[in-house]
């Protein structure tokens, strides 16, 4: 009962927010309520079991039995971090938003809420449509934050974000509903079940794009490739970074794009293995590509929160990276940095949100000089931005230094380019921080009747727990990695022949 | 006591003073948060005398300090531990940069006493030592990295300490870019080492390393060592990525004594000393670090000349002895390598902190041209001055004379060397007295050029005690180190170093027996070469000033090329990073805003021009649609009966 | 069927071919008068016209559901004459016109 709480307890909190009468408290209920739910995503921490690979605390209940669809759910060493990770950031969120949100907040909570649902059943369902389901649903409440609290251009980047996101999960219903005719074939019965999935043997012929498993493949990774996003799906992201309020962002950047390449771990690689492995090429080279251009047009962003949507795409570069190159190193990192990637440009965007509230402009000409006048901020954004450019003892390192030793194991060549990466993302963070933070005082920083004011009490109650995790997490790798351990290896040693065990 | 607290008490004892200082960061109290910060390194430098004291204590062959804390990271085959080993190698590190570094921590008390952003200062400095302490100890190339790319961290914050001047700024910002680019090649290294020996434990891969001589150039062992080395340039100032060390002098001036003198910047020399067994072996990149080390100590010495800051003169000045350190270990001296660092970590890191009380006294002024004849103000300043001036230039028998001869000869020596390296050296050698003259003359010597408005004063004790412990050392510091071929003929004084060092140093193959005429002949040419350079800028500078400047007139294009650095940042400024970022401009518009997002508005144009086809046939008249049914009934009917 | 017996005996064919009459008469009404209650008017021919098939059919067949249809048809036209009426004379009373051309806000 476990997960389904976790699941469906934050579409019961959206009800409560709805009907709750106060306006006055109704983000200390919401913040509550959220703390409440992270508080009860920590005993799936607990009982977890490390050692196992195989999928824990399951539910199952079949759901339209016709089809074979069911209501499945559960956990494992790939999925459990993520999970917290959501139920992690939404409480920071809510309280980063106290502020800044001022119009609808009912609304705002409850599609907070509804999102954090979709978002979990994204990383718990087992079941291909029920997974389906909450994959579509993400969009929903995503699409009604930027569209109603988001910017000056925020009609523009929902739809564009809504058709980009459309287009690809359009083709993966086509796939899944293909993969469920092939469990009949195989069975004789249809089920949508993932670990019947991973039992269907999926004819795969090389040299060519059209065969079975090359074009289930592609299906899926158009769709999660999108979300990633990899280059050159990526021109959504900066729009819909842009345009969307802080919490957005944070949300967008923190756990969406997780989804992505989450969903690339637990069902692109191991469904399609031979021909994942075949057109690993492809990905290595979007991804190292994504690295060096999204870094380098980050560079020349004039807009903050523009250069952290484009760093977004480099960092996501490495992920995509790491798990193309189907060993231990690659696939650890990738998923620490998914953590990694969460933390730090979650945090990122907040820090941007913190200041924009101050000054109305994410200008970066405009700035200059701001360590002088806002110095615990410029500490709390240095910090972060160490993250960002992985210095070591913080939580980038690990995981891009992973990801960058597993792709010289299995393919050196394309470290050559990727490593240039490492220069790039200190050049185009640096150079930003440079230009805000020091210097001569910019227009909007020397307004001398009206100094900035440094963080709140609040503000810096919501940046503490991250920079705790940055460091943790840097210095301490081994408690996070350990939990991921047994299912990292079963996935890699078992690729091709992948199975998921159920833990009873 | 026990090893592993005592470790601990060493790495950590700073890192507390750093979040001490840290905490209190806006507190203006230069004493307190000095003599926090002092205490936090002298206890460490307290601790690693314990430590080096039991290690001597130890047999030749077993001595090793080795501490692990915890596992770091495991993953699979790869398994890091923040463990950390005090050899002979590291030992003689640990204790010069706790040693000088408490020692400028002291003089910075004094120095950075009006700041107000003193306790921020003392935090930094903390930080690099602690950061220092992890790459020199780490007992893996990755633990290593931590320190290293910590202390570029570090000396970014340093160079930009007050970052509310743009030009400050952007050297921390220049430094650190560049250092990334050293480290990244550092970060190929270890991939390609640890693909070749399944483990970064620097130990474990020098046990490893091969006893044969690797001859291919896209061999492991030598891509490996060659992108350490690459990254080993970014941080010690190497061509061609040196451009950041003299920007770097925009910080406060102890820092450049600590980090961009003494410590820091001889980290890269210091990794390949101590990965001597593996570089040993790969003699190509022997050869290109002995060349780059080579040309980096003439090139460097050559701007040298033309400086007119004190404090660029005295930044080219350690580029050129660290191309030195470079060109010892490339040729195999490691232990030469280790003894020009250490004396140079005194003499250069008292150069530095003398310049800092003459920019003191002279109220921030670091134009030679507004100095001179500043000797009877400052006596102390001046004669530790002069102490550090005679290390430098090699006159016997001060620190550097020893460390320096040693390089030159083991250049001409060695089989891994040549008489092109030992002339390149030489010709640096009599560059060095040179400028190191001329910048006596022009700030101590002959006529006052300082203005009205000035007037210079000898700094507070609290800076001089530092600038006569430095100043002892530069000159006893070589003495450890003294040359077989002159200890024999003194009388068997032994060169305790090379001893301390030889288990853990790989010999040079081939090495042959030393002629001592030759290198008697050798050193008889070098130090005379430097003091008649010496003579030649005493007689320029201080007996006839106009003269340097008609030489200067008559060879205006070179000297004007010179001067200007050789032009090399403009050089990177109009090759790579202008064409970098406008590049970068063009490749946004070009793919993110004329082509992808093209594209995607063809599709919805399409998808809306299709609509608009079709909606031609939704006129809103009632009797129409029902026409249409009424057709659409027909055909269909028709169809199902014609068939 | 013999054609002799055509003018004499009144069979089947008589009542379809009245029917399809009728249909016909109804439907050219439905789809060119503009006027909505002759509209109305011509859509409860074309029922009629179905009716009249259905209780050819019934009794050729000797079958009695085509005459149980043909209840079912009289009451949906019947309410639908009232609806249909009911939205003329609102249309009317709103907009002082009951010619259709005026009503084409379904347009795309």
């Amino acid at each position: 009962m476990l997960l389904s709480t976790i699941l469906f307890l934050p579409l019961i909190f959206a009800l409560i927010v709805l009907i709750w009468p106060q306006d006055k408290t109704i983000r200390h209920v919401a913040f509550g309520l959220s703390i409440v739910e992270f508080i009860i995503s920590l005993i799936v921490l607990k009982d977890f079991d490390a050692s196992s690979a195989q999928l824990q605390m399951i539910e199952k209940h079949m759901w339209i039995e016709r089809f074979g669809i069911q209501y499945f759910l559960g956990v494992d060493g790939i999925s459990l971090w993520l999970v917290l990770l959501t139920t992690f950031l939404t409480p920071i969120i809510i309280l980063a938003s106290w502020n800044s949100i001022d119009t609808k907040i009912k609304g705002f909570h409850a599609a907070m809420f509804v999102l954090q649902t979709a978002m979990l059943g994204t990383f718990l369902a087992i079941d291909a449509i029920f997974f389906y389901v909450f994959w579509e649903l993400s969009l929903i409440p995503m699409y009604f934050i930027v569209g109603i609290w988001g910017g000056a251009r925020r009609i523009y980047a929902t739809i564009k974000f809504f058709i980009f996101t459309m287009i690809g999960s359009v083709l993966m219903l086509v796939a899944i509903i293909y993969l469920m005719y092939l469990t009949q074939q195989a069975s004789g019965h249809m089920s949508a079940s993932l670990l019947e999935f991973y039992k269907v043997k999926i004819p795969f012929v090389g040299g060519s794009i059209l065969n079975l498993q090359s074009l289930l493949f592609f299906a899926f990774s158009l769709a999660f490739a999108i979300k990633v996003p990899v280059w050159p799906v990526h021109t959504w992201l900066p729009d819909a970074h842009v345009e969307a309020p802080t919490p957005g962002s944070v949300i967008l950047a923190g756990v969406m794009l997780k989804m992505g390449t989450y969903c690339f771990l637990r069902w692109v690689i191991p469904l399609f293995p031979d021909a994942a492995e075949y057109w690993a090429w492809l990905f290595l080279s979007l991804g190292v590509i994504g690295i060096i251009y999204g870094a380098l047009v980050a560079m020349i962003q004039p807009d903050i929160k523009k250069l952290v949507a484009y760093s977004s795409v480099s960092h996501m570069g490495y992920i995509i990276v790491g798990m193309f190159v189907f060993n231990h190193f690659g696939i650890t990192g990738s998923l620490y940095q998914m953590l990694n990637h969460g933390v730090s440009t979650g945090a990122l965007f907040l820090l941007i949100g913190m200041i924009y509230e101050r000054t109305h402009s994410r200008e970066i000409s405009k700035y200059g000089g701001l360590a002088g006048v806002l110095p615990i901020f410029t500490i709390f954004f240095f910090i972060i931005t160490l993250s960002s450019i992985a210095v070591p003892m913080t939580n980038g390192f690990i995981g891009e230094f992973l990801i960058l030793l597993g792709l010289h194991k299995a393919q050196p060549v394309y470290v050559y380019f990727a490593v240039t990466g490492v220069v790039l993302g200190a050049a185009y963070m640096l150079w930003m921080f440079k230009r805000v933070f020091f210097g001569e005082k910019g227009e909007l920083v020397k307004d001398e009747k009206h100094p900035l004011k440094d963080l709140s009490v609040r503000e810096i109650a919501v940046l503490v727990p991250l920079v705790v995790l940055v460091f943790w997490m840097g210095l301490f790798p081994n408690h996070f990695l350990d939990l991921t351990k047994s299912s990292v290896n079963h996935l890699v040693t078992n690729k091709n022949k992948y199975y998921l065990e159920i833990k009873e | 006591m026990d090893h592993s607290l005592l470790m601990a008490i060493l790495l950590l004892s700073p890192l507390v003073g750093f979040l001490i200082n840290g905490i209190r960061y806006k507190n203006p109290t230069a004493n307190l948060s000095g003599g926090i910060a002092t205490a936090a390194v002298a206890i460490s430098f307290i601790s690693s005398l314990i430590l080096v004291a039991d290690l001597i204590g130890m047999p030749a062959e077993a001595r090793k300090i080795h501490v692990s804390f915890f596992q770091w990271m495991a993953v699979d085959s790869f398994k890091i531990n923040a463990a950390f080993y005090i050899d002979q190698i590291s030992a003689i590190m640990i204790l010069v940069i706790t040693g000088v570094g408490s020692l400028i921590h002291l003089f910075s008390i004094g120095y950075m006493h009006h700041d107000k952003g003193v306790t921020k200062y003392f935090a930094y400095l903390n930080l690099f030592v602690f950061n220092m302490l992890i790459l020199v100890l780490g007992d893996s190339l990755l633990t290593m990295f931590v320190g290293w790319e910590g202390v570029g961290l570090c000396s970014y914050l340093l160079i930009g300490f007050w970052f509310s001047d743009k030009e400050k700024a952007a050297a921390g910002m220049k430094a650190f870019i560049t250092n990334r680019v050293g480290d990244a090649a550092f970060l190929l290294g270890m991939f390609v080492l640890f693909a070749t020996f399944g483990t970064l434990n620097i130990q474990e891969m020098n046990a490893l390393a091969p006893t044969t001589a690797e001859a291919s150039w896209l061999g492991a062992i030598t891509l490996g060592t060659l992108f350490l080395f690459i990254g080993a340039t970014g941080k010690s100032a190497q061509i061609p990525l040196y451009v950041w060390l003299p920007d770097a002098m925009a910080g406060p001036t102890p820092v450049s004594a600590l980090i961009h003198a003494a410590t820091m910047v001889t980290a890269g020399v210091y990794m390949i000393v101590r990965l001597n067994p593996l570089f040993i072996v790969a003699p190509n990149t022997m050869m290109v670090i002995a060349i780059i080390g080579a040309l980096t100590a003439v090139f460097a010495a050559s701007i040298g000349i033309t400086q007119w800051d004190i404090k660029k003169v005295l930044a080219y000045s350690t580029v050129s002895q660290l191309g030195y350190m470079f060109l010892a270990v490339g040729v195999g001296a490691f232990g030469a390598g280790m003894f020009h660092l250490m004396t140079h970590a005194f003499f250069k890191a008292l150069m530095f902190l003398g310049s800092g009380s003459v920019i003191h006294a002279m109220h921030e002024e670091q134009d030679i041209r507004k100095m001179g004849g500043l000797k009877k103000y400052m006596p102390i300043t001046h004669m530790t001055f002069f102490f550090g001036w005679v290390a430098i230039i090699g006159i016997p028998p001060f620190a550097g004379f020893f460390s320096k001869d040693e390089i030159l000869w083991m250049s001409f020596h060695s089989p891994l060397g040549s008489p092109a390296l030992w002339v390149l050296g030489a010709i640096g050698a009599a560059m060095t007295a040179f400028y190191m003259t001329r910048l006596m003359c022009l700030t101590f010597w002959g006529k006052s050029r300082v203005p009205k408005s000035v007037h210079p004063h000898e700094s507070p004790t609290l800076m001089t005690i530092p600038l006569i412990v430095l100043g002892i050392l530069s000159v006893v510091g070589g003495w450890v180190g003294i040359p077989e071929v002159i200890g024999h003929s003194l009388g068997d004084i032994p060169n305790l170093l090379e001893h301390w060092l030889h288990p853990v140093i790989k010999p040079i193959p081939n090495l042959t027996e030393a002629e001592h005429s030759m290198e008697w002949m050798l050193m008889g040419v070098s130090v005379s070469l430097a003091t008649i350079s010496a003579f030649i800028a005493y007689h320029f500078y201080v007996k006839s000033p106009e003269t340097p400047e008609k030489i200067a007139n008559s060879i205006k294009p070179l000297y004007n090329l010179i001067s200007k650095k050789y032009l090399v940042d403009e050089l990177y400024f109009g090759t790579i990073i202008n064409p970098l970022i406008n590049g970068s401009k063009r490749l946004w518009m070009f793919i993110d805003v004329n082509f992808i997002d093209k594209i995607t508005y063809v599709i919805s144009d399409l998808v809306r021009g299709g609509g608009g086809v079709v909606r031609a046939l939704q006129t809103g008249n009632l009797q129409q649609y029902a026409m249409l049914i009424g057709i659409g009934i027909v055909i269909a009917l028709s169809i199902i009966i014609m068939r | 069927m013999q054609s002799t017996n055509f003018l004499t005996e009144v069979g089947l064919n008589h009542y379809l071919i009245l029917s399809a009459l009728l249909f016909v008469t109804g439907m050219t009404g439905v789809l060119l008068k503009r006027n909505i209650i002759v509209m109305l008017m011509s859509i409860e021919l074309m029922l009629n016209a179905v009716n009249i098939s259905f209780v050819a059919f019934s009794k050729y067949l000797n079958n009695v559901d085509g005459q149980i249809m043909v209840f079912f048809v009289m009451t949906i036209a019947a309410a639908e004459a009232a609806v249909g009426l009911a939205i003329a004379v609102t249309i009317f009373k709103r907009f002082k016109e009951i010619n259709i051309k005026f009503f084409e806000h379904l347009r795309g």
